[in-house]
């Protein structure tokens, strides 16, 4: 299951690279989703995946008996959820405010301040 | 009492406040100006702390260190937050004579002091996946920040900058990722103790390697800074005075801090890649900077360069090198902060940032001139300013490690810095000023909150005399900081004590 799940977090990275290196900047904030996706995947994965061991503790126990899942990596994946969530609505309103403004929605024409 | 939480308190509390008076420009300056004297004086209590202590750490909830998130400020840190301060409240006095009231209206002030928030953040956390929350806050202030006013040079630029950013982000947090597969913590005290316990020593320098790039996009170093001369030169002269003074450092300050604290583990193979990126960072920011014409995007192409001193500082990782990396960053931030203060009030006279339409300043603004004299020779680093010592101690690290390469760039760049300046001299404060074409009259300059503008420039101005002056006792507490740096025990037992 790593395995395979390595492989998709792969793909994914390589194909939010790609999407970035496209013109259009639409495909660039679809590269920046893809992204922040595939950070979290990334972090699900290399964590260690486990089935079916909930970290719960028996009652009376101080200490789960049992190895269980780790619960910490799924809470850091909600913040970065969280975050990238609003990271990218604002850049949506970006692309939408630059594309009124600039009239283009191709980064090749958005030259003006590269020097 | 520990303070190490109040730097991000202070700056918080302010925005909630700015936000509550939304409709009230009036009540919202009074509190920028308020919110950022408090936080100067909590990070100068926090500095004293500090210094007699040795290390401030706040376990958060109550939860011990590693288990929970901890706030620890080691000098390092309390040098930055204080840093912080000074140029918050610099920033907000400039504000005042500055910000259009149309940006005002559209929460300014509250980003400003959110954007202080994360920046302070980032300084006194001790936990990795913590550094990296602080971050995202600083960004999307800064985001806001810099598309306030939606200009068509401002969106381009910030298309650029927050594109690059959140891929610096996305590798940061794959990075964090990764690292906590490997030693199951996020303390970065934690961490650094148990990173030297890991067999697979390639993964652990992937790792690094993946920080290295993460933080280097953020710091601008070469071949990773093509999103700041697009884009710093494009909002308001306040905002991109906060941004050339603090957001860059904080990049840096957490190079400093991973790769001296966590990851000494392959020195010889980090930290060479760090020697030549701090070499080629500093030649292509002054040579970017001596091909442009354009007061701020000199300016910002300065940055680069100047990073590349810290990064140098960093690289050689002798004691006294780390000395001269952390005294280049205090002096750096004063300095150019100044500097770009000072554009803000050349522009404001005359409506525009081109050299060639620029001029005559020394004869109609002498007081102004001096402003920028000291600021920019400091930059160049004359005695007896700031910049001299920040240099001297840089470079003579460098020949004690016989770095001769980077050595020699390192004087070369000093050299071209003062090129640059040169240029901004002869051609805004120097020569005359060019005639207005086919007889257009000039529009009289707006001269009202000039007097904020100039509290602010001459306050900054005087730190980097100040600096220079008392050049033993901040040379003192960069020893400290360097020491701590290079024995991170003392930081890790601080952290960790009391652990169950």
């Amino acid at each position: 299951m790593e395995t395979l799940m390595a492989y998709v977090v792969g793909v994914m990275f390589a194909a939010a690279v790609y999407m970035m290196l496209r013109r259009s900047i639409v495909k660039l904030v679809i590269g920046l989703m893809l992204l922040s996706n595939a950070a979290n995947l990334l972090i699900f994965t290399v964590a260690g995946m486990k089935q079916g061991a909930p970290p719960l503790i028996p009652e009376g126990a101080e200490a789960p008996a049992t190895a269980v899942a780790d619960p910490l990596p799924q809470a850091l994946i909600l913040t970065a959820i969280v975050i990238a969530f609003g990271v990218l609505a604002f850049s949506v309103v970006l692309i939408h405010r630059a594309y009124e403004v600039v009239g283009t929605d191709d980064l090749d024409q958005m030259k003006d301040t590269d020097t | 009492m520990s303070l190490a939480a109040l730097p991000i308190l202070v700056p918080l509390a302010a925005g909630a406040l700015s936000v509550a008076f939304w409709r009230s420009v009036a009540a919202q300056r009074a509190i920028a100006l308020a919110g950022t004297l408090i936080l100067l004086f909590v990070s100068i209590l926090l500095m004293q702390q500090v210094h007699s202590e040795g290390f401030v750490v706040l376990h958060m909830g109550g939860w011990q260190a590693p288990l929970g998130i901890t706030l620890a400020v080691d000098m390092l840190g309390a040098i930055m937050v204080l840093l912080t301060g000074i140029t918050g409240l610099a920033i907000a006095l400039f504000s005042l004579g500055d910000t259009p009231e149309r940006h005002e209206k559209f929460g300014y002030y509250p980003l400003m002091h959110l954007l202080l928030a994360g920046v302070a953040g980032s300084f006194v956390t001790g936990d990795i996946f913590n550094l990296y929350v602080w971050f995202e806050v600083m960004l999307i202030a800064s985001f806001a920040l810099l598309t306030l006013g939606g200009e068509r040079a401002q969106m381009e630029g910030a298309i650029k900058y927050v594109t690059l950013n959140l891929f610096s982000s996305a590798i940061f947090l794959s990075a964090v990722g990764i690292l906590y597969g490997l030693v199951g913590t996020l303390n970065m005290a934690d961490i650094a103790q148990k990173l030297g316990q890991v067999e697979d020593t390639g993964m652990v320098n992937v790792v690094a390697v993946m920080f290295m790039v993460a933080f280097g996009i953020k710091a601008s170093a070469f071949p990773l800074f093509f999103w700041l001369p697009a884009s710093y030169h494009t909002p308001l002269v306040g905002v991109s005075a906060l941004f050339a003074g603090l957001l860059t450092k904080v990049g840096v300050y957490s190079l400093f801090r991973m790769f001296t604290v966590v990851f000494d583990h392959d020195v010889a193979y980090t930290h060479t890649i760090l020697l030549w990126v701090a070499a080629l960072t500093m030649l292509s920011g002054v040579l970017g900077a001596a091909a442009q014409f354009e007061f701020r995007r000199i300016l910002s192409f300065h940055i680069i360069s100047q990073i590349g001193y810290m990064i140098l500082g960093l690289a050689l990782y002798t004691p006294l090198a780390i000395i001269g990396g952390v005294f280049y960053i205090m002096h750096h931030i004063i300095v150019k902060t100044t500097l770009f203060l000072v554009s803000g009030v050349t522009y404001r006279l005359t409506g525009t940032h081109e050299l060639s339409e620029l001029g005559g300043f020394y004869r109609e603004r002498p007081m102004l001139s001096v402003l920028f004299l000291i600021p920019a020779f400091s930059l160049a680093g004359m005695p007896p300013l700031s910049g001299f010592f920040a240099k001297l101690i840089v470079i003579r690290a460098g020949i004690e490690a016989e770095a001769w390469t980077v050595t020699a760039v390192a004087l070369l760049v000093g050299l071209l810095t003062l090129y640059s300046m040169v240029k901004i001299w002869a051609e805004v404060f120097w020569k005359a000023r060019p005639e207005a074409e086919d007889g257009v009259q000039r529009p009289e300059p707006r001269t009202e909150g000039l007097v904020w503008m100039y509290v602010a420039i001459t306050g900054l101005a005087a730190c980097t005399i100040f600096i220079g002056l008392n050049g033993q006792p901040i040379y003192n507490l960069a020893e400290v900081a360097a020491e701590q740096l290079m024995q991170p025990q003392g930081y890790i037992d601080a952290v960790l004590e009391g652990r169950p």
